[in-house]
């Protein structure tokens, strides 16, 4: 993304006018307005790429105090670190590219953002006005592109606009359901003189996001909640967003229900909690699944029943009614319809929720106290705990096996480490065997699946939490696609560290092949190649090569692009190269881990088919003494 | 499935009839006509939308139309309770023998000849789906050479406007 030489240009010191006025006015170039616009809203990093359409604004941000711009190696990093960043301190994340090829490199993390609800603006340049539309050097129709992947978005070509169509961007991405917007912003806008006012007037007349409940759907479901016998507070992602776990964690034990959260949803409830019951879907706990399969009422809050929650949707919690509340009205009875739908914000349906029940229960509705009135719903619910706990097997032939890798890692970490997942078996098993407790301390790719999400992720996550520690945990599947941006965690004191959960394969892709392509392994291996092993590399380690080719050596990868690069390769290693990890800290840490390629993730509902199949192990399918309970 | 017929208003900017548009091939909505059109207030377009859907996913419709950030307002205009107009045009072969009898269709069905030629009549004609559809069985015969049709407007009966309160919640804005 070069620029085609056309002068410097040289912007004007910033004129401050009027100390009278309330609002700050300011004579400067539609790029200065941009940058004051960024600084005014609070954005104090952003990720991106300059070029020839966004140079512009890449001359001010030089002087800004306020904003610190990191140089990521590709869009696609400045995306998902701008998304990391986002999750972990709850702020609005900022990307920045170029137009064309800028542009359209960052389509994958918007994607990606738009199905999480992660608060994004992403500023793109555009080519200059009088050249849209007529195929001009890197144009790309970027709003056109990203319309259905976006909240909203904006194309400016008018310098005056800017202020307030960054305000109105920062506000439409972080209310009501948050989710990315993109602002494309046409190169002589940036360059052309105007004046910044500051606040701008916003004029959103068709925008009014629902954030109070209606007081009478929350007195239906506090009665609702009062007659189930098996209620679930099913718990989703949008408790975190609203930063609503504190509530959530006062109405779970008022009600001494059990919680389950989603894959978007961990750290909402604390994972040690002995009302949590684990996570649902397709890897859930058996338990959760099992729990939600046979309820009698499920409470969904800021959960969209998503088709990797419910399995096949027509036999999904047959016996449940439904209270949904989600900030999203378009949510609720999208894909279940919902007996007691509430539109609000998660924090305020849940705080009006504990009114409400601690009215009923005044009232004496309850009758009895929880351990009553959901004993018999608990003895089960602790009897399929007990018999169908997460667990693993350790590989016979003494490798490393990869649930353990991830389990230690968790262990030795400090508190309040952030977790960053890529996207395959390995985010499952982070799932599984890491504990969260606080909220914000998971990150992953739920809704789109972003194999490479993990990097850049974490990369965000610690430029914008530098004091916590943060792991990536990764497979060598997707660290093969965003690992460039440890260049840019290394030159920029982003110390992540990076553990590479490598099994030499796609795994899950290969776990499916495993079970329903009759272990036809077609292009899932990736270290099978023409390179034979005597040619590839034995860092780190004295024993001779077991996986393949090891190409790419990931320790001299990690070396080659300024971080520590460690290898792990068995069991008796494992503690001490983790804690190795855990003591670097001015710079980038990548742990190889050398696991056993054969595990599997389980327990598993196979896709299509319904909740009442989950498989605790392969060929395991759990037994509920079904009869008794129908 | 059922045919529904609603009146979006929407902030009169560039692109908002890709993003309705986009929204509902994106979502899998069919959409059987659409009409676009100003409205009294200059900042203000509406929308006429008529859709083939049962119940629930036009619920859905409906939620999701409500997203889009200039979008603002959606009524559902129903059948018995709202005054529903398209307009054809429409070009029939006609002759010294066919002319006359051409015409006095057009007379039954209230349309009007807007252009008469040697070989043909140009008709024009307004009402619900219905009688259109009825008017063009009874030119057929005569050979249509030519046809246009307009997407359904649609308006509420009574004194009660649809875009009042959006008027005033933009003018507050303003």
């Amino acid at each position: 993304m070069t620029e085609q030489a056309t002068g410097a240009h040289h912007p004007q010191p910033r004129a401050r006018s009027g100390g009278a006025q309330a609002a700050t006015v300011e004579h400067v170039t539609g790029a200065q307005a941009l940058i004051r616009s960024l600084e005014e809203v609070g954005a104090d990093t952003v990720f991106g790429i300059p070029g020839g359409a966004i140079l512009p604004a890449y001359d001010p941000m030089m002087d800004s105090a306020k904003v610190r711009h990191v140089l990521v190696r590709h869009e696609q990093g400045a995306g998902h670190a701008a998304t990391g960043y986002a999750q972990a301190t709850g702020k609005v994340g900022v990307c920045m590219a170029t137009s064309g090829p800028g542009a359209t490199n960052l389509v994958t993390p918007i994607a990606d953002a738009h199905m999480d609800s992660v608060p994004l603006v992403a500023i793109t340049g555009q080519v200059a006005s009088a050249s849209i539309g007529t195929d001009a050097f890197q144009e790309a129709d970027i709003c056109g592109i990203t319309m259905p992947i976006t909240k909203h978005n904006w194309l400016v070509t008018d310098p005056a606009e800017i202020p307030r169509t960054i305000a109105e961007a920062f506000h439409v991405a972080s209310t009501g359901r948050p989710g990315p917007v993109l602002v494309d912003i046409a190169k002589d806008a940036l360059q052309a003189r105007t004046t910044f006012v500051w606040p701008p007037q916003a004029d959103l007349p068709g925008y009014r996001p629902v954030t109070k409940p209606h007081a009478k759907q929350i007195r239906e479901a506090a009665r609702l909640i009062s007659e189930a016998r098996r209620p679930v507070l099913y718990v989703g992602g949008g408790v975190l967003k609203a930063g609503a776990t504190a509530e959530l964690k006062v109405l779970a034990e008022l009600t001494g229900a059990p919680v389950t959260t989603t894959l978007m949803a961990l750290g909402a409830f604390p994972d040690s909690h002995p009302q949590h019951v684990g996570m649902p879907g397709m890897h859930g706990s058996v338990t959760a699944v099992t729990a939600l399969q046979k309820s009698d009422l499920i409470v969904a809050l800021g959960a969209r029943f998503d088709d990797r929650v419910t399995g096949k949707l027509d036999s999904f919690a047959p016996h449940a009614k439904i209270v949904h509340a989600d900030i999203d009205p378009a949510e609720i009875g999208k894909n279940r319809a919902a007996d007691v739908p509430i539109v609000g914000d998660a924090r305020e349906v849940i705080a009006d929720l504990v009114v409400a029940v601690q009215a009923e229960h005044e009232e004496g509705h309850l009758g009895a106290a929880a351990e009553e009135r959901y004993g018999a719903w608990w003895s089960d619910l602790n009897r399929w705990r007990e018999t169908y706990p997460l667990g693993y097997d350790l590989p016979e032939d003494g490798s490393l096996s990869p649930q353990q890798v991830i389990q230690r890692v968790g262990e030795l970490a400090p508190e309040g480490t952030i977790y960053a997942a890529g996207v395959g078996q390995h985010q499952m098993w982070a799932s599984h065997f890491i504990d969260y407790e606080q909220p914000a301390t998971w990150l992953n790719s739920g809704g789109a699946g972003t194999m490479g999400y993990a990097v850049p992720a974490a990369m965000g996550a610690k430029a914008g939490r530098p004091d916590r520690t943060v792991w990536a945990i990764d497979g060598d599947g997707c660290f093969q696609m965003t690992n460039q941006e440890l260049v840019t965690c290394a030159l920029n004191n982003i110390p992540i560290k990076v553990a590479i959960i490598n099994n030499g394969a796609l795994g899950m892709v290969r776990q499916w092949q495993t079970l329903f392509y009759n272990q036809r392994y077609s292009n899932t291996v990736l270290h099978n190649g023409k390179t034979n092993a005597g040619l590839s590399s034995n860092v780190g380690s004295s024993s001779a090569e077991t996986h393949g080719t090891r190409v790419p050596d990931f320790v001299k990868l990690a070396e080659a692009m300024g971080c520590v690069g460690l290898r792990c390769e068995s069991p008796g290693q494992l503690d001490a190269v983790i804690e190795k990890a855990n003591a670097i800290n001015d710079r980038p840490v990548v742990v190889d881990f050398i696991v056993h390629e054969d595990a599997m993730v389980w327990p598993m509902v196979a896709a299509g088919t319904s909740n009442d199949e989950v498989m605790a192990a392969r060929g395991i399918r759990p037994d509920f003494g079904d009869n008794e309970d129908d | 499935m059922t045919k529904h017929t609603l009146s979006v208003l929407v902030e009169n900017t560039p692109g908002i009839l890709a993003r309705i548009a986009a929204l509902f091939s994106r979502r899998g909505f069919n959409i059987d006509s659409l009409a676009v059109g100003v409205t009294e207030h200059p900042d203000i377009s509406r929308i006429t939308i008529v859709v083939n859907v049962e119940t629930l996913p036009l619920e859905q419709v409906t939620k999701q139309l409500n997203k889009l950030v200039n979008v603002l307002k959606i009524v559902e205009l129903e059948d018995h309770a709202a005054i529903q107009r398209e307009l054809v045009l429409v070009k029939v072969r006609a002759d010294n023998e066919t002319r006359s009898q051409i015409v006095e269709i057009v007379q039954l069905f209230r349309a009007k000849t807007v252009d008469v030629s040697p070989e043909a009549v140009t008709i024009e004609a307004t009402g619900g789906a219905e009688k259109l559809s009825a008017m063009l069985k009874m030119l057929e015969p005569f050979g249509i050479k030519e046809l246009v049709q307009s997407g359904t407007i649609a308006i509420g009966r009574g004194a009660r406007s649809i875009t009042d309160r959006s008027l005033r919640s933009l003018d507050r804005s303003a």
